[in-house]
């Protein structure tokens, strides 16, 4: 029982804390999105659904809910599409090599995304580096810009959270028994067998936790998407911003934002499950 | 008037001579097969060698092995036996030399074509499959058609013990049965060889033993080549119709397991398998000088040696016997046999014997050793004293 | 199993991929120009001497650092005796209570600023510094926790048996023996924390107000206006220092160990 008490004593300041910084904003916040708003009154606390009523049967919002979800996904199948082969790479390198590749991977993680989003920014613009090399390459006689279109946003997203899925198909690779791939070579197969009926069923694991990641961080991404897609091409965070700091309505901003964390917590529960079954036999270890 | 000699058919002298025909036909094929080169073994190494820029893993191996052989690389860690099986598997290339299988140059041919069945430290098992898919695989990559496949699972996997097992995944299995599992695996695909990179020693002793006991028993069922590399002495010695004793990167002695421990070629080998005494001595003209004890040795020049005896082959007697004398330093029951340490003037030097209430001296009594001319084996003392 | 040729020319398509934007930014810092030329006209410093005109940028700086410092340190302070806890001990809803301290890394960070924007208004903290590092620890909690868990996990439970064995008492065997091991989860905890509240730009654009701006923030405020080269400068200087600070962390912590555990290849 002592132990008991000694772990009691030890969490219960973080327990606390978190209960009192963590849960009570948040339980704040979902009682906020049934407030009213008015521009003369401000916030009117009353519990109504109104603000929910409105985001699902307005077309601007399921528009802008719907390209949050589109560029979620297309992010996260050009992470797991690049990310996945660069994992395999990595950890067949040898040193030195490896570990100074993994330096390159990992660093940019620890660059403000600002500053990154920064860059491809320059090389988007209509005189950046993208137009004038298609232009000299002679694949388009005018400049092209690739500001303020979803597919920017999705490269320069891409590009931020692409490490996350390097690094979790990477820890996951280095569960597997590398000798199994061996073992393969030895029984007949062909490089590319190997990769696809020993490596990758191996890897699921990390593809599932990386993707969670991916998609979490881009569907409620915003300095990225405010910066390459604009004041025009809003997403869920953007969006939410504007209602809570243009607008002012505060509580239509808490119900955006209440959706977009539910929708993502469903939808990543689904993907959970839906891989877990399929790949049941690589899970349950 | 009678035929020649040695009788007419069927008569006891023909028989006699036909007997001594078929063994000078013996002797002359054995003769041939030695002095043909590798055009009737089976698995052929010639000038196997491994550099690591200037670092040597393997310095030459030259082993001739023969259909459905047993042969042992045994060695401590380092000394280039897992280097050697990686050769010959094609994961490791070669610096020089080459490998030949039944003719066919091996080193030109990638791992996934030699059709060698490896059997890993770690087993290597493929953790997302069934036993069955696991043992499918090789044949997968074979072409093979499933019924036959399906076939031939249920066969191997009944050969191995493992009948019931199928639908199993290797992480429900025990270490034993893990191991089965693997060694299933590249037996289905009938290789040519099997490899084995010291496959046991991952199990517990006396899972260890059972396993080298079926292991045996499978593999002059199949009548599979076999190469196994181990550590332990013990396991090549109960296995291997030939051991290949190697040591820093080199080849000390290839031999039959009786062979390689009652005549051993180099003190390596000698120390290597059992325990075993080494003395310096020194060759007079007819004898060799131990330590103050003069043995009658012919065929022995002038000169210091390194002489080696094993443990078992020194008998104790009273001090007034001729022999090498010494004080029993400490002495340790082990239940059949007594273990006695002893202080001679030639060194330390260990005895073992039968418990058998014989000669049982006390701790700090001075005896006598006593040994055969015959069970000495005497090195030079340039080459490397262990 | 080595890598061909072609898997090779992939990783260097990779590489070149994830390193284009940065190496961008630092061409276009030392234009010699006085406008944004694509990629750059020569090579000069103006544009890092015109940063001095530009008080507020360093006042960003010297805010950033703050927060960074205190939340890293108040998110250890909780951490710790939690880590340290949960590590060692086994008691009822302990996969529960860590599953909560981890939860903020499930939260998106707009719906964390959304909340404490209207936590912190109705306590009327709003737009203030301390409100804004209360934001930063919730944030950079969960780092801190994994790292103080990672190592505490390690340490072999009977070193606290051999010292009480041997008379020490609770307090003791807390001061002399666990949080000397645990050091370099503090250090690497404090570290990724740092890091993860210096960079933070979605939550603190939500609290921000004029006087409490830090720099990822003012960064992203100058970009909605206009991009120049002088924010490229300033971009620049800031990837320089996250490069020197990554290679001290690599040598002092190991860079993958930060960000993908222990005992990987």
């Amino acid at each position: 029982m002592k132990a008991g008490r000694e772990a009691f004593v030890l969490t219960a300041p973080a327990v606390l804390l978190f209960l009192g910084i963590v849960a009570v904003p948040l339980v704040m916040t979902v009682m906020l999105s049934f407030n009213e708003w008015s521009s003369t009154v401000g916030i009117i606390s009353v519990m109504k659904i109104g603000n929910y009523r409105e985001i699902f049967s307005d077309v601007y919002f399921a528009e802008i809910f719907l390209r949050t979800l589109r560029i979620s996904v297309l992010v996260t199948a050009a992470c797991i599409v690049f990310g996945v082969p660069e994992a395999y790479i990595l950890r067949r390198m040898r040193e030195p090599w490896r570990s100074m590749m993994i330096l390159v991977v990992i660093g940019p993680l620890l660059v403000s995304v600002v500053a990154r989003t920064l860059g491809w920014a320059l090389i988007f613009a209509g005189n950046g580096l993208l137009s004038q090399f298609l232009l000299s390459v002679g694949l388009t006689d005018a400049p092209v810009s690739l500001m303020f279109t979803e597919t920017g946003v999705v490269i320069a997203l891409t590009h931020v959270l692409l490490p996350f899925m390097v690094l979790s198909v990477w820890a996951a690779l280095g569960r597997m028994d590398q000798a199994s791939e061996k073992a393969a070579q030895s029984l007949g197969a062909g490089q590319f067998t190997i990769f696809r009926r020993i490596v990758l069923p191996q890897a699921m694991p990390g593809v599932l936790s990386g993707s969670i990641v991916v998609f979490t961080l881009s569907a409620s991404a915003f300095a990225t998407p405010a910066i390459i897609g604009g004041r025009r091409l809003k997403v869920a965070a953007t969006l939410a911003y504007d209602e809570f700091l243009n607008t002012l309505n505060w509580p239509l901003g808490a119900a955006v934002a209440v959706l977009l964390l539910v929708a993502i917590i469903l939808i990543v529960v689904g993907w959970n499950r839906l891989v877990e079954r399929r790949y049941a036999e690589v899970f349950s270890q | 008037m009678p035929g020649p000699l040695w009788g007419q058919a069927g008569g006891p002298l023909q028989r006699e001579a036909e007997a001594v025909g078929l063994r000078l036909h013996a002797v002359c094929a054995k003769t041939i097969r030695r002095f043909e080169g590798d055009t009737l073994s089976y698995l052929a190494l010639n000038g196997l060698k491994k550099n690591y820029g200037p670092v040597c893993a393997v310095e030459g191996v030259d082993l001739l092995v023969e259909k459905g052989e047993f042969v042992s690389l045994l060695g401590p860690s380092g000394c280039g036996k897992t280097t050697t099986l990686q050769m010959i598997a094609g994961f490791v290339e070669p610096t020089a030399g080459d490998i030949r299988l039944d003719g066919v140059d091996l080193i030109k041919l990638p791992p996934s074509h030699r059709g060698l069945g490896i059997v890993f430290q770690s087993y290597a098992l493929f953790p997302h499959m069934t036993v069955a898919k696991n043992l499918a695989f090789g044949l997968e990559m074979r072409g093979v058609a499933s019924a036959e496949i399906y076939r031939r699972v249920a066969e191997t996997l009944d050969l191995v013990g493992l009948a019931d097992k199928a639908e199993r995944y290797p992480r429900q299995m025990s270490g034993g049965q893990q191991q089965r599992v693997a060694l299933a695996r590249a037996l289905i695909i009938k290789p040519a060889v099997l490899l084995l990179d010291e496959p046991l020693s991952n199990l517990d002793a006396k899972m260890r033993e059972e396993m080298q006991i079926e292991l045996r028993q499978i593999q002059q069922t199949l009548g599979t080549t076999t190469i196994l590399v181990t550590h332990d002495q013990q396991e090549a010695l109960a296995l291997s119709d030939r051991i290949v004793v190697m040591s820093a990167a080199r080849v000390e002695q290839i031999g039959t397991p009786l062979d390689v421990y009652e005549k051993p070629t180099t003190p390596f080998v000698a120390s290597f398998l059992g325990k075993t005494n080494v003395f310096k001595a020194e060759g007079k003209r007819g004898c060799l000088s131990l330590g103050g004890y003069d043995i009658a040795f012919d065929s022995v020049v002038e000169g210091h040696f390194v002489v080696s005896v094993r443990p078992e082959k020194l008998s104790l007697a009273p001090m007034s016997s001729q022999g090498l004398t010494g004080r029993v330093a400490m002495r340790v029951f082990q239940g059949n046999h007594w273990l006695f340490h002893i202080e001679t003037p030639a060194g330390p030097a260990i005895v073992i014997s039968q418990n058998n209430g014989y000669c049982v001296p006390a701790q700090n009594d001075q005896i006598c050793l006593t040994m055969k001319a015959s069970d000495l084996l005497l090195h030079p003392t340039v080459a490397s004293a262990s | 199993m080595k890598n061909g040729p072609l898997a090779l020319a992939f990783n260097a398509l990779f590489i070149a991929f994830l390193l284009a934007p940065m190496v961008m930014v630092c061409l276009v810092a030392f234009t010699s120009e006085t406008y944004l030329a694509l990629p750059t006209n020569g090579f000069s410093l103006r544009w890092f001497y015109k940063l001095a005109e530009y008080p507020e940028f360093l006042a960003s700086f010297k805010t950033s650092l703050g927060i960074a410092t205190s939340s890293a340190f108040l998110a250890l302070l909780f951490a710790v005796p939690a880590g340290i806890t949960i590590a060692r001990y086994r008691f009822i809803g302990r996969d529960a209570l860590n599953a909560f301290f981890m939860s903020p890394l499930m939260i998106p960070h707009v719906v964390l600023g959304i909340a404490f924007l209207r936590f912190l208004s109705g306590l009327g903290l709003s737009g203030t510094i301390f409100g804004l590092v209360i934001g930063h620890v919730v944030i950079v909690f969960p780092f801190a926790m994994r790292m103080v868990l990672a190592n505490a996990s390690g340490m072999d439970k009977r070193i606290e048996d051999a010292a009480a064995s041997l008379g020490a008492g609770r307090v003791t065997i807390y001061r002399r023996v666990i949080l000397p091991l645990i050091i370099p989860g503090v250090a690497s905890g404090f570290a990724l924390s740092f890091i993860q509240s210096f960079d933070e730009t979605t939550m603190t654009i939500f609290l921000a107000s004029p006087t409490t701006t830090t720099l990822p923030v003012r960064m992203f405020n100058y970009i909605q206006d206009s991009i120049d080269p002088l924010i490229c400068a300033i971009s620049a200087l800031l990837i320089l220092a996250t490069v020197i600070l990554m290679f001290v962390l690599d040598r002092v912590y190991g860079l993958e160990k930060l960000f993908v555990g222990e005992g990987q290849g």
